[in-house]
Formats: structure tokens, C-alpha cells, sequence
């Protein structure tokens, strides 16, 4: 592994911990889920640097596509009950 | 106090295993036994470009069946748990409208996500992903039309039938593998065809659209059974 692709790796994991970092801190919901969303994407340019990119696929899908969505549909239902 | 000694001490274990792991980590020059066989065979024995799918769908399609049923076996359950809580009312309450940004997004984008999901899986063998992360893309479509509209209701019966259908078409042509090739879940079938083209590697782009439609049948029925549960 060369140097670019390493400094660009290490470059994604500390962004990762510090977007895993607001996902805990965040004060309002919906960045919160932002950042979780972040997380996966992240991860999955991660996983498209280390060569595979059918894993890459998957977590950009499920981890950072469906489950950011689920989170809003159910934000929103939860809101909509209470008001 | 305890608690917060106990979680440094299991943070500081789990540190120690990942140090550990790193520092012993040396990268491998060449692959191993079998990553080489899977390397040199697939291309010449199946056909496929893509080595990942060659091994999901073929050298261990067993395993994948297995995935699809555990898939099917929580989307059953989660069906069955919500569908206890549901009311049968005609009129449910009132939602705030999606915005204007929303609807009109979805308009353009919901089409142009299933058309990628569709080229996903039907593309698995070539390039890379497959059924399972084409219908997910898939099911991501559903849910943008149920985010825009949440009293959308999608058909279960459709649902149904697709996912169906798509489950035995799939254990049909393994055993169709089973009668006219080596083996159960065998893509060659069909001849292999020319290397790198849509219509090559036996049937398993058939059994790869197949697993999409079915993955993204199973997602969309476990997303609309929760857009159809009522809080109480």
C-alpha cells in the first residue's frame, strides 16, 4: 500500500471517529442521524480504497442509504403522533 | 465509580486486541490457497468477471440460500409482530404534507434509484454488487415514496407474489444445476458465453436478478408493514 492511499485511509478513519464522536453529541436528533448516515458513507469510501468494492456497495446501501432513511420515516412518524 | 472503572477496563482490553492485531499485521504478498484457486478457475470455469459473484452465487450458493432464507425468515417475523398492533381504521390521522422539495426530489429521483437497482443486480456478474445491495437499492426507492406520502400503501399481494416467485425460481434452477450440471446451484446450465458480456456466466445473472427481486421484495414488505403500524 502506498503512501497516498495510506494517509488517505487514515485521513476517512479519523473522520469516521470524529463524525461517531457529533452522532453521540449532538444535540438535535436529526444531525445526529446525519452523522450516523456519515459514518456508514464513510466506511464504505474506506472499504473502496482497501479494493472491495462490492462491500463498499453494501454498507453505502444499507448502512448509509436505507437506515438513514428508515430513521427519518420514523422521526417523522413519532412527530407527527405527538403533535 | 465501579461502573466507570469496569467500562475503561473493557475499553482498554479492546484496545490492547486491535493493537495487538495491528502490530502483528504484515501484508500478504500472495493470495492464499484458495483465494488463488478461486483467482484462476473462475474466469475459464464460469465465466464470470466478477470473482465475488462467481463465489456468492456458485462456489457457495448454498450459503447464499441460506442468507435469503434468514432474510425471509425476519421479514416473516417482523410482518407477523407488527401486523398484531395494527387497527383496522379507515381514517388515520392527520400528517403535516411533505414539502414542496420533497415530492418534486422524489418525482425525479425514485425512478432513476430503481433503475439502478435493477442494473445492480442485473449486472452482478460484471461489475461489482449484486442482489443483495440491488435490492436494497431497490427497497431504498420504496422508502422515498413512503417518506413523500406516508399513507402510500403498496400492494401486499404484489409483494408477495414477486417475492415468491422469485424464492422458487431460484431453487428451481439450482435444481435444474442439479440435473443437466455438476452439481446443486451450479450456473452452468446455460453455456457460458462470450467473457465479459450481459448474456455470459451460465444462469447466474438469472439466479442473481432473481435474489434482487426477492431481497427487495423482502425489504419493501418489512417497510411497509412498519409504515402501516399504528402507535397505540
Amino acid at each position: 500500500m502506498n503512501t497516498v492511499l495510506l494517509s488517505i485511509g487514515v485521513l476517512l478513519a479519523v473522520a469516521m471517529i470524529g463524525v461517531a464522536w457529533l452522532t453521540i453529541r449532538a444535540t438535535r436528533i436529526a444531525t445526529a442521524m446525519l452523522a450516523a448516515g456519515l459514518v456508514s458513507l464513510f466506511a464504505s469510501v474506506l472499504f473502496l480504497f482497501l479494493a472491495a468494492p462490492d462491500v463498499a456497495m453494501t454498507e453505502a446501501a444499507i448502512g448509509s442509504g436505507l437506515t438513514t432513511f428508515l430513521f427519518f420515516f420514523v422521526l417523522g412518524r413519532v412527530r407527527g403522533g405527538q403533535s | 465509580m465501579i461502573r466507570r472503572f469496569a467500562v475503561f477496563l473493557l475499553l482498554l482490553g479492546l484496545g490492547a486486541i486491535f493493537a495487538d492485531l495491528l502490530l502483528g499485521y504484515t501484508p500478504s504478498e500472495e493470495l492464499n490457497l484458495t483465494a488463488r484457486y478461486y483467482a484462476e478457475h473462475t474466469a475459464q470455469d464460469l465465466g464470470a468477471a466478477n470473482i465475488v459473484t462467481a463465489i456468492v452465487v456458485t462456489y457457495r450458493g448454498l450459503d447464499t440460500l441460506g442468507e435469503v432464507t434468514v432474510l425471509f425468515l425476519t421479514a416473516t417475523i417482523i410482518g407477523m409482530v407488527l401486523a398484531r398492533g395494527r387497527k383496522h381504521r379507515a381514517l388515520q390521522r392527520q400528517l403535516p404534507a411533505a414539502g414542496e422539495l420533497l415530492t418534486t426530489g422524489s418525482r425525479l429521483l425514485v425512478p432513476l434509484i430503481l433503475l439502478l437497482g435493477v442494473y445492480v443486480f442485473v449486472n452482478g456478474h460484471l461489475t461489482p454488487g449484486g442482489g443483495f445491495q440491488g435490492g436494497a437499492i431497490v427497497a431504498s426507492a420504496a422508502l422515498l415514496l413512503l417518506l413523500t406520502d406516508p399513507l402510500k400503501r403498496f400492494s401486499h399481494r404484489l409483494i408477495a407474489v414477486m417475492e415468491a416467485v422469485s424464492g422458487l425460481f431460484f431453487i428451481g434452477l439450482g435444481v435444474l444445476g442439479l440435473v443437466y450440471a455438476g452439481g446443486f446451484l451450479d450456473s452452468r446450465v446455460l453455456p457460458n458465453g462470450a467473457f465479459g458480456t450481459l448474456f455470459s456466466a451460465g444462469v447466474m445473472p438469472i439466479i442473481y436478478s432473481f435474489i434482487g427481486l426477492k431481497v427487495g421484495a423482502e425489504f419493501t414488505s418489512m417497510l411497509t408493514h412498519l409504515a402501516e403500524t399504528e402507535q397505540s
